[in-house]
């Protein structure tokens, strides 16, 4: 094999996210996952003879709000197009999507990078459509068809091929799932199938002065963000490989399929050519063009909010965090919501911060929730972060008091009281154990004295000892302020 | 006693308690049972069901309640639209046991009106044909001539009319489907303008080009049936709302002649009919005039790509409309089927008739890649064409006349074996249903071997009202519709 292959990645998405409306694209049944296989159905998405679609008003603002957060063009004027294949989880043996007018075309996504700059990715397109019901091959000589989830209403968003590393092929799945999350128009759970993404892959590679583009493959059956990182990681090698071994380019008609394997970590191939569907798509008969007019686009607009992105720069130029922190802080909206919360109640925000996404991360992981739906006020939350500011409480005082009031919102003071939590700052109380201290242990103090090796150790020793004598009452800062005195007025210091 | 009632006189009969709503199930149950089996107009017939129905009613009247506007008059239903009593065949082997969990806006409207539904009717497959031979469950005949065809689509409804075994019925027209069988049995056939009248519970044909609409004796029946089954349905969303156009008040208004009536024609396409149709419409046109009217000669250049561009929009739909019925779901399975794949082609290939697969196959072609753009896109704009040559005839006149179909009832047989020659019949049809105007066919006559004739009045989009009026002229005046055929059991 080749000593090293210069070569670029070239990634481009294929997204299907599904709405969090009420009921079905095209029908009344609600919307809920689960439930016993067809009992979430109605003539219209069984495709009974005779039955008729009505388009989801709900589905088509959430499709506009969310391609207008994704910068893209909407379109004033969208049909429905009949896409015709047989299998048996489509009840019609068509599809209801759009074809040639998709109600938004052209627009960008921004994503941050790890380094904490920004990269914009093309939108080509997003339109809607009804997703398919569900075969199960589990009773032995037969097979089942499941149509609770047929009619669901699909996003289906294609993005541009700019993607140039698996991390930002991750990096942009997390982030349009941060938008839809806080546009509210879909739970976005990728385990659960509310977003399914694909991956286009291929590369450019740079040999002897020409460029070589290798087969574009789509990566199929992606169910967590690790695993579209990696299934991009093993594709690029794999591709890397057959390249080098075979010379194979890209053509007319050689585009396969790959299924991601995660128990074996690999790319299985599914289908070797993209087999030449035809599709005969055409207009919907059964359904009337959508026009929106002005008013309704604005109304839609209305809803859109700060993004998750602005919202994390913000929060880097406003409270001074970190990149990291500004993005923890923003992952959900609610969240962020509650970290301005508190620090309108008068918490630091670095403080409050680092409260909410340390213990109060923890906590709500604990609890199966979110820091806000802790049951602890912004207020009391603040006050918290004051008493730790202060030095009325320690850090570890400040974690056990908010693991208490969870639920109950409890006054933080009150629990630092009644647990004996609160710090005494009373110098003359602190030196005179400090006193007490380096009386008791003359060992220790000889070793700094004489500037031993385990000087330094000796030191936290003796801090310990005080802290533990004052029943862990004593602040920290100034119990080190007084003994680091005390010992340079110790003769043999200098 | 109930010999020779329009359905209006009944209901007036039974509203007033002259005649109860069960007489009338009965004698209407009984005429089937006697004359059914030598005409194969129903398909299903629910006795026990009406009678309960009728009974309902009677009770009601007796009360003093208020009745519908259909009080008590035993209906036919074509059994292309959903009901839930028994089944909806479409005349099709594979939905032959298919019982619908609904019914169908209109269904659900006539009951409200309370109406007695007798039962289901014949037709061409899937509605598709012009002489219901297509129907791969039964035959039906022409109750003028028990050796031809009724026509079709709707020839069940149509010969039921004719043969007195209903005081009312329900068709659909994609093509024609109402009015050419309308025509080939003697009574009135009215195919409303396109968003009119709910499709829901209709099973698709053709869906740009369907549309539900009555078969009566004559014009006034005609009025109440449009005015019950007509208006908005939130689960059509082709169907129209009431601000666009609002379903007026058709029965009072029916006896209402126009004034300075103003009737477009196409000279050209009077003269392809055959001779007898042809001297009828003339004849029809000179009555017309002397009422009043005004004939108005227009060019209609693309009227006759009608046929072309319908047999391809139409087919185009109907490939995909169709692909539904797969074995897979419900209806017929194929019991010779070993995987999907043999589901989908055996279950098909068995449960199809001939000409079902014929349009399939020449609608999955229309769309096909390499050739969507020389079939479907040329034929979507000649249909526009074809709405701009009635834009521009309406421009001039408040109607068009013309023939309904360019002969009487031909002979079973006699075009079956030339799909063409089929196509053909409905030259006179098509273009309303490409344009989405109304049409209706009123008897205006008879050939020499005493078969019906029919005149086609159409008028622009949503004007119902006027249609009627004008065919109401027409028929006030003459004696045609109350015409019947002889019949033994």
């Amino acid at each position: 094999m080749a000593a090293k292959v210069d070569y670029k990645l070239i990634v481009g998405l294929e997204i299907h996210v599904h709405l969090a409306t009420k009921s079905k694209m095209f029908c009344g049944c609600e919307l809920v996952y689960g439930g016993s296989p067809n009992s979430r159905v109605c003539p219209v998405c069984l495709g009974m003879p005779g039955s008729l679609p009505v388009m989801n008003k709900q589905a088509y603002e959430f499709a506009v709000l969310t391609a207008t957060a994704l910068n893209c063009q909407i379109a004033r004027l969208t049909k429905w197009d009949r896409k015709n294949y047989y299998y048996p989880d489509l009840p019609k043996n068509y599809q209801i999507t759009q074809y040639d007018l998709p109600l938004s075309h052209d627009g960008f996504i921004e994503i941050p990078l790890e380094d904490g700059t920004i990269k914009r990715i093309g939108i080509i397109r997003a339109h809607l459509e009804e997703d398919a019901g569900k075969n199960t091959h589990e009773m032995g000589n037969f097979s089942a068809v499941d149509l609770n989830r047929a009619g669901a209403p699909l996003l289906e968003i294609v993005t541009a091929p700019d993607l140039n590393s698996p991390a930002e092929v991750r990096l942009m799945a997390q982030e349009l799932q941060r938008i839809v999350r806080y546009l509210g128009v879909s739970e976005a759970d990728m385990q659960k199938g509310h977003m399914r993404f694909e991956p286009n892959v291929n590369l450019h590679i740079y040999k002897e002065g020409q460029t070589y583009k290798t087969p574009i493959c789509e990566i199929k059956n992606l169910n967590s963000f690790r695993a579209i990182e990696r299934s991009v990681t093993y594709e690029v090698q794999r591709q890397l490989e057959e390249f080098l071994e075979t010379g194979k380019t890209m053509q007319m008609g050689n585009k396969r399929t790959y299924g991601w394997d995660d128990v074996h970590q690999v790319t299985v191939l599914q289908r070797e050519k993209e087999e030449s569907h035809d599709y005969r798509y055409f207009p919907e008969p059964d359904l009337v063009p959508v026009e929106l007019n002005d008013i309704w686009l604005e109304q839609i607009k209305s809803r859109l909010g700060e993004l998750p992105l602005q919202k994390q720069q913000r929060f880097i130029g406003q409270y001074g965090l970190s990149h990291y922190d500004a993005a923890v802080l923003t992952a959900d909206k609610a969240t962020a919501q509650y970290f301005e919360a508190v620090v309108q109640a008068g918490a630091d925000a670095k403080r409050a911060c680092n409260l909410i996404t340390q213990t109060g991360q923890k906590l709500a992981n604990q609890n199966n929730t979110t820091v806000d739906k802790l049951g602890i006020s912004p207020q009391n939350m603040a006050k918290l972060a004051q008493m730790t500011d202060k030095g009325q409480i320690s850090t570890s005082a400040a974690a056990q008091i908010m693991a208490a009031i969870v639920g109950k919102d409890t006054n933080p003071e009150q629990i630092a009281k009644a647990e004996n939590l609160l710090q005494t700052s009373d110098a003359g109380a602190i030196e005179a154990l400090v006193n007490q201290v380096l009386a008791e242990n003359a060992d220790a103090v000889k070793e700094i004295v004489s500037k031993g090796k385990k000087a330094q150790k000796a030191v936290g020793f003796l801090m310990g000892q005080i802290i533990q004598k004052s029943k862990g009452q004593a602040n920290p800062k100034i119990v080190s302020e007084i003994l680091n005195r005390k010992l340079a007025q110790l003769p043999g210091q200098s | 006693m109930l010999e020779g009632l329009n359905a209006i006189q009944l209901r007036e009969n039974i509203r007033s308690g002259k005649i109860q709503s069960r007489q009338a199930a009965e004698y209407a149950l009984k005429r089937i049972e006697k004359l059914n089996p030598s005409i194969g107009a129903y398909l299903n017939v629910f006795a026990d069901k009406a009678m309960e129905q009728a009974r309902a009613i009677d009770a009601k009247v007796a009360a003093g309640k208020p009745v519908g506007l259909l009080a008590g008059v035993p209906i036919a239903v074509k059994d292309n639209i959903c009901y839930t009593e028994g089944t909806t065949t479409c005349g099709s082997k594979i939905l032959a046991n298919f019982r619908p969990p609904y019914n169908a806006h209109v269904v659900e409207k006539l009951l409200a009106a309370d109406a007695v539904i007798l039962g289901k009717t014949n037709l061409d497959e899937f509605a598709m044909g012009s002489s219901t031979e297509n129907s791969g469950l039964q035959k039906t005949v022409n109750p003028w001539d028990k050796s031809r065809v009724p026509g079709g689509s709707s020839g069940g409804s149509a010969a039921a009319m004719a043969a007195g075994l209903c005081f009312a019925a329900l068709g659909s027209d994609t093509g024609g489907s109402i009015r050419q069988p309308a025509s080939f049995c003697g009574i009135v056939g009215l195919k409303p303008t396109y968003g009119r009248v709910s499709r829901y519970g209709l099973v698709a044909y053709g869906s740009s080009l369907d549309q539900i609409g009555p078969l009566t004796t004559c014009v006034e029946d005609a009025a109440m049936m449009l005015q019950v089954i007509a208006g908005h349905d939130q689960r059509d969303s082709t169907s129209v709302d009431n601000q666009t156009a609002p379903v007026t008040d058709y029965l009072s208004q029916v006896e209402k002649p126009i004034d300075g009536l103003k009737i477009a024609i196409v000279p050209e396409l009077i003269d392809k009919a055959e001779a007898s149709v042809r001297n009828a419409v003339r004849a029809a046109l000179e009555l017309y005039k002397k009422l009043g009217a005004t004939l108005v000669e227009v060019q209609m250049p693309h009227f006759d790509y009608s046929i072309a561009a319908y047999y391809v929009i139409a087919t185009a739909e109907a490939s995909s409309n169709l692909a539904r019925y797969d074995g897979c779901h419900y209806g017929y399975r194929s019991p010779n089927a070993h995987d999907y794949i043999e589901v989908y082609s055996k279950s098909r290939a068995e449960g199809f008739g001939a000409e079902v697969k014929r349009r399939i196959m020449l609608g999955t072609f229309a769309l096909s890649s390499g050739y969507y753009d020389a079939y479907y896109l040329k034929a979507l704009k000649v249909r526009n064409l074809i709405r701009r040559d009635f834009t521009n005839a309406f421009a001039k006149a408040d109607c068009l006349m013309m023939p309904v179909a360019p002969s009487t009832a031909f002979k079973f047989g006699e075009k079956m074996d030339d799909p063409l020659q089929m196509y053909l019949a409905d030259v006179y049809t098509l273009a309303v249903n490409l344009t989405g105007v109304p049409g209706i066919s009123i008897p205006c006559g008879f050939d020499d071997k005493k078969l019906p004739i029919g005149l086609q009045i159409i008028s622009p989009a949503f004007s119902e009202d006027k249609l009627l009026r004008i065919g109401r002229m027409f028929e006030s005046k003459t004696d045609y519709h109350n015409q019947r055929p002889t019949l033994q059991g």
